[in-house]
């Protein structure tokens, strides 16, 4: 796999200028996401209305291009989605992730797959994956989502 | 099996040169993602030469029994080689005696074997522990583990933005201290610490000092009397030998007060269930059947690094790191981190607007390992107001080609992140 199609345009765009980059004051949901290993870490805000419909979401912190573009493009895509609809686009996330893709999820993750990538570099996944757990962390109630230990964001697998 | 022998008499006659010195690392023969390997991540592990290899393949085809045991003449072989690895580290940091080196699996455990042995009995309440700014972790948390169970207080001693330790107040915070601990060499910055002046300085007010020497022993010629610290720890892995084996050096003194870091067989002279002696030194330290393979291979790769000679070793490495300095600096965009006068060969660098894991990535697609992180070293990042550093660090196996795959590579991620 060549550089350029690990860090596509897209992602280095999203990089240089994430979307929905700061601190959300009227978020009912908040976590961080990090990675020890690496120092990555992600706080992820949400506001999610009586209906569980996700009205905003924004996320603020430090780490890589993949990580980063992966929360910014997160953002984009889960605003005005349900908490239900968020957890099947983390499940197909994670399938890309791990190339275990099933039918239908390709077209649920649409723009995500710019992603698809990544699986070819295992010591990345973590990265792409750390903030979208974040959001599952927050969406479920939960403070914290962490690549290692008792948050591993593998752990029940 | 003498290598030594073999080895130095090969080195007197002629020395050889620096491409036939990396051609005795197997390792470095291959490709990595169809480029040839250039690996510049020794400050994590170094790799072993064939010497290395054969010598624990012999080990393990002709000489295996468990040590300091058996009548039978494989133990015999095995705890004579063990016996005799013991004796290269005596001889190789010119400790006094042989019996003040306790072998550990590492400097991780070197350093805890002393928070034990030493800080549970010599550190107490409102005793205060100095420690470095620039450590690494493994020389900071068991000393917080050990201030928090005995309510001592930490000190830490500053350093500048070059990364250079600032001993001005240091005499002032000897006050109340039982230990001052500090790197030889720093891992994440490179910088070697003065401490000749730190050992003296302590001293003068009768406070002992340990040294994290596992950056520095694989780079120069480290003579512990001479440095006249009371505590030396260091690795095999990091200096071309095995993964598993460390050394602890003590003075005497302090090594036989010292309580036994763990208990079990080997380290007894009797036990009884009215009570039990403990074997003296260095046995005493050393509970349960040993790392006895690596052990050997450890005394291989000192025999190694002999017959090329650390002073040597230390020229070349010199060479490269001004090579290396050099050529990333004609780079634009580019920030050494760690610009201390007096270095040892590692490279940390940040590259404005491409973070540390992003430049590990593509220089590995490119053949180039390099450690991206805090290097096990948080608080060296957090004064410096980083999150993190791309690092090379070299070893004499190194030539100016690697450095030269590094640059391009480094031009790469340049153009893929379009700074």
């Amino acid at each position: 796999m060549s550089m350029r199609a690990l860090y596509q345009e897209v992602i280095l765009d999203h990089n240089r200028k994430p979307r929905n980059f700061g601190a959300l004051e009227k978020a009912n949901r908040r976590a961080e996401g990090e990675n020890p290993l690496c120092g990555d870490n992600y706080t992820v805000y949400a506001l999610v209305d009586d209906q569980g419909v996700i009205e905003e979401v924004k996320f603020e912190g430090q780490g890589c291009a993949i990580s980063k573009a992966a929360a910014s493009m997160m953002t984009v895509r889960i605003k005005g989605k349900s908490i239900e609809e968020a957890q099947e686009l983390v499940q197909g996330f994670r399938h890309m992730l791990t190339g275990e893709l099933e039918g239908g999820e390709k077209e649920l993750l649409g723009h995500l797959t710019v992603f698809e990538g990544v699986a070819q570099r295992p010591e990345r996944v973590k990265c792409a994956v750390l903030p979208w757990h974040a959001l599952l962390a927050a969406l479920e109630g939960g403070e914290k989502a962490s690549t290692e230990g008792e948050h591993d964001v593998w752990h029940e697998e | 099996m003498e290598f030594s022998a073999k080895k130095r008499a090969e080195a007197a006659e002629r020395p050889r040169d620096w491409e036939e010195i990396r051609s005795d690392f197997p390792i470095l023969k291959q490709s990595v993602r169809d480029h040839p390997l250039s690996y510049l991540d020794n400050a994590a592990s170094s790799q072993m030469p064939q010497d290395v290899i054969d010598r624990l393949v012999w080990y393990h085809s002709g000489e295996h029994s468990n040590v300091h045991r058996g009548v039978h003449t494989l133990s015999q072989r095995a705890t004579r080689a063990y016996d005799q690895a013991r004796e290269k580290v005596a001889r190789f940091i010119n400790a006094s005696e042989t019996k003040e080196c306790i072998f550990t699996s590492g400097t991780t455990e070197s350093i805890n074997l002393v928070a034990h042995g030493f800080g549970r009995l010599f550190i107490g309440e409102g005793d205060r522990i100095v420690i470095s700014a620039m450590e690494h972790h493994s020389n900071i948390v068991p000393w917080q583990i050990l201030a928090d169970e005995k309510g001592a207080e930490i000190s830490v001693i500053p350093m500048s933005d070059r990364g250079e330790l600032i001993l001005d107040d240091f005499d002032e915070m000897l006050e109340g201290a039982k230990l001052v601990c500090v790197n030889h060499v720093s891992n994440a910055l490179g910088t070697v610490n003065p401490i000749e002046e730190i050992v003296d300085r302590a001293h003068k007010k009768g406070v002992p000092v340990l040294v994290d020497g596992a950056q520095a022993i694989p780079h120069m010629a480290v003579d512990v009397q001479e440095l006249g610290c009371d505590f030396y720890a260091f690795s095999g892995h990091k200096m071309c030998g095995p993964t598993g084996i460390g050394v602890l050096w003590g003075r005497k003194e302090w090594l036989e007060k010292m309580q036994p870091y763990q208990g079990g067989g080997d380290m007894i002279l009797s036990v009884t269930w009215e009570g039990t002696t403990y074997s003296d030194l260095p046995f005493k330290f050393e509970a349960g059947t040993p790392s006895i393979a690596a052990a050997i291979g450890l005394g291989a790769a000192i025999d190694y690094l002999e017959s090329i000679g650390m002073d040597r070793i230390a020229r070349r490495e010199a060479e490269l790191l001004a090579y290396g300095t050099d050529r990333l600096q004609e780079l634009g965009g580019i920030r050494i981190v760690g610009e201390a006068a007096d270095k040892a060969s590692v490279i940390s660098f940040v590259v404005d607007g491409v973070h540390p894991h992003d430049i590990g990535t593509i220089l590995d697609d490119e053949g180039v390992a390099v450690r991206a992180g805090h290097h096990c070293a948080q608080p060296v990042m957090d004064r410096l107001q980083i999150p993190a550093t791309a690092r090379a660090s070299l070893a004499f196996y190194n030539q100016e080609i690697d450095i030269d795959r590094l640059v391009a590579g480094l031009y790469s991620v340049k153009e893929i992140f379009g700074v």
